[in-house]
């Protein structure tokens, strides 16, 4: 126990920097896999609470553009979802990689994008931003007619009538989808150390350390099965924390209208 | 590859890319095109039946079958996708030789676990150490297909349970009242008519499929991310004809357009199957196809 505690003072931070420098090179304990597997969640936490942040605004913009009448707004909204939508995403990981490396050579403005925390930050960002774009704008086109004529009839008009119907409407239909989105985003963030983003002084995420533990143990039910645990944990509190905006959301509906969230099956990008 | 490519660097902008692109390690590249290609045409039908016992399980009437099925589903979700291909990967191949082990060397007396080894006798090894390099690649590309059919199959599993359920009740009803057992109605009324039910699910799993195909690399088999990585990077004159400085990006988009393109095409492919199902089917999809007509 008194082991333990001294493990978890020394790698708990582990992945930000801080504690010891060194990785457990043999003998590794039980406490020890947990511990470092855990401070990997910290990036995956990271990637995912910052790219879901950013990339719901975006989204909106970008389910907006895409549902706009003129063109010029609708098409590149198109081509980004598309983009984004139709290549996996651990080839987008590939090749922002090694474009954020060729173009540090143009200029050191770019230094930084080669990092892990931004780069594979700002792909996750677009990742998130076309799939979330997509689930808003199907909610945005099946945004009740009575709603917006009822708007219209009050003399709503333009950003007033966005801001007060339009949008609670369409994050209410789309919250159920976008609590999927949001599970499958933090799932897609172990990809990030294994796309050519270096994990410096092996800082890495979970996945990292777990795969870490595997090669050197050649024992992969131990550090797999901790992971599991630790991303059906992160699971559960996004649910909760979903569930709570979504009852919020439909607080105004009869009771037996509320829209449940329901899980559906888990998705690769 | 051309007769004008035996001296390259004498060569200007076109023949130069011409000779560049047709060199043999290019021709690898391609080849793993296919790699990627003979992956989707064996992994789909095979995750396809993982699935469909999977589901069939799930349904079953024995409560350890169902809990089995139910799990299978149930524990591949809540996990991220790629934590399950690294594990399998290296779990299928150690219970392999854990098995072979246990079957041909029943006189050996140490420890399989040793500390951090894993250690069978010679004779267990998969495959031999004596077995040929092609050997070794096929098992490496064999696990790997087990492996995303192990993971598809779950996914695959779960839209047929629901396809399954999705039939409407009174059809099953109306084969119980001619007598038929639940095994018959099972054969011959549910699985004949899941299919369109299952169709956008299983479509959209097709997709994703085609999206999961650069997890291959991280499984160790030589496919298109391995070449592209590999002949990407910068070359110096000391080791090949053709040097150039470091040119993944520009691989690394064409692959990304090569997966757009599929998608596309898929896509468009499943769109008109999509269509062809519905004719003439009791579903909205049917009925609006009837009122355009």
């Amino acid at each position: 126990m008194e082991e333990c505690l001294q493990t978890i003072a020394d790698y708990g931070l582990r992945s930000v920097g801080i504690g010891q420098r060194l990785l457990p090179k043999e003998d590794f304990t039980l406490c020890q896999q947990v511990t470092l597997i855990g401070s990997g969640m910290i990036w995956n936490i990271y990637f995912g609470v910052v790219a879901l942040l950013f990339g719901f605004f975006f989204a909106t913009a970008l389910a907006v553009a895409k549902a706009a009448q003129n063109k010029w707004l609708r098409k590149p909204a198109e081509w980004f979802i598309f983009l984004f939508r139709g290549s996996p995403l651990f080839i987008q990981f590939f090749f922002a990689y090694f474009l954020f490396l060729s173009l540090k050579g143009v200029s050191p403005f770019f230094n930084a994008f080669t990092a892990a925390w931004l780069g594979a930050l700002i792909v996750l960002f677009c990742n998130t931003a076309a799939y979330t774009g997509e689930i808003f704008y199907g909610a945005l086109r099946s945004i009740p007619k009575g709603d917006v004529e009822a708007a219209d009839a009050y003399g709503l008009t333009g950003w007033p009538r966005f801001k007060r119907i339009i949008w609670p409407t369409m994050l209410r239909l789309a919250w159920p989808a976008y609590t999927n989105e949001a599970i499958f985003l933090f799932h897609a963030t172990t990809l990030v150390f294994f796309t050519g983003f270096p994990a410096w002084q092996q800082r890495g995420d979970a996945l990292y350390y777990a795969n870490y533990f595997a090669d050197k143990t050649f024992n992969p039910f131990v550090p797999y099965p901790i992971l599991a645990a630790f991303f059906i944990i992160l699971t559960l509190i996004v649910i909760s924390g979903f569930g709570f905006v979504n009852r919020r959301l439909n607080r105004h509906l009869p009771q037996e209208r509320r829209s449940k969230l329901k899980l559906r099956v888990n998705i690769i990008r | 590859m051309f007769s004008f490519c035996s001296d390259p660097s004498q060569l200007d902008r076109f023949y130069w890319l011409s000779c560049y692109l047709t060199t043999g390690k290019h021709m690898g590249f391609y080849f793993s095109f296919g790699t990627v290609l003979l992956l989707l045409a064996i992994t789909a039908p095979t995750a396809l039946a993982f699935g469909f016992f999977g589901a069939t399980a799930a349904r079953s009437n024995t409560a350890p079958l169902r809990w089995l099925g139910k799990g299978y589903i149930s524990v591949v979700r809540g996990v991220p996708d790629i934590a399950f291909f690294l594990f399998f990967i290296i779990a299928l191949d150690q219970g392999a030789e854990y098995l072979r082990h246990k079957v041909k060397c029943s006189q050996w007396d140490q420890p399989i676990r040793q500390g951090n080894d894993f250690i069978v006798c010679d004779a267990a090894k998969m495959p031999l150490g004596s077995a040929p390099q092609w050997m070794h690649e096929s098992y490496g590309f064999t696990l790997a297909v087990l492996t995303f059919a192990i993971v598809f199959g779950a996914f695959a599993a779960n839209v047929l349970f629901g396809a399954m359920r999705a039939v409407p009740r009174a059809q099953i009803e109306t084969a119980e009242a001619y007598g038929m057992t639940r095994k018959q109605s099972f054969w011959r009324i549910i699985v004949p008519q899941m299919w369109v039910y299952a169709l956008p699910g299983l479509s959209n799993l097709w997709m994703v499929l085609i999206k999961a195909t650069p997890l291959l690399f991280l499984l160790g088999v030589e496919d298109i991310v391995y070449w592209a990585r590999e002949l990407g990077g910068t070359k110096t004159p000391r080791f090949t004809d053709y040097p150039h400085g470091d040119w993944r990006v520009w691989y690394f988009l064409f692959l990304l357009v090569f997966y757009l393109a599929f998608t596309k095409v898929s896509e468009v492919f499943l769109e008109r199957l999509m269509t062809r199902l519905t004719h003439g089917q009791a579903t909205t999809g049917g009925e609006a196809q009837r009122k355009v007509a």
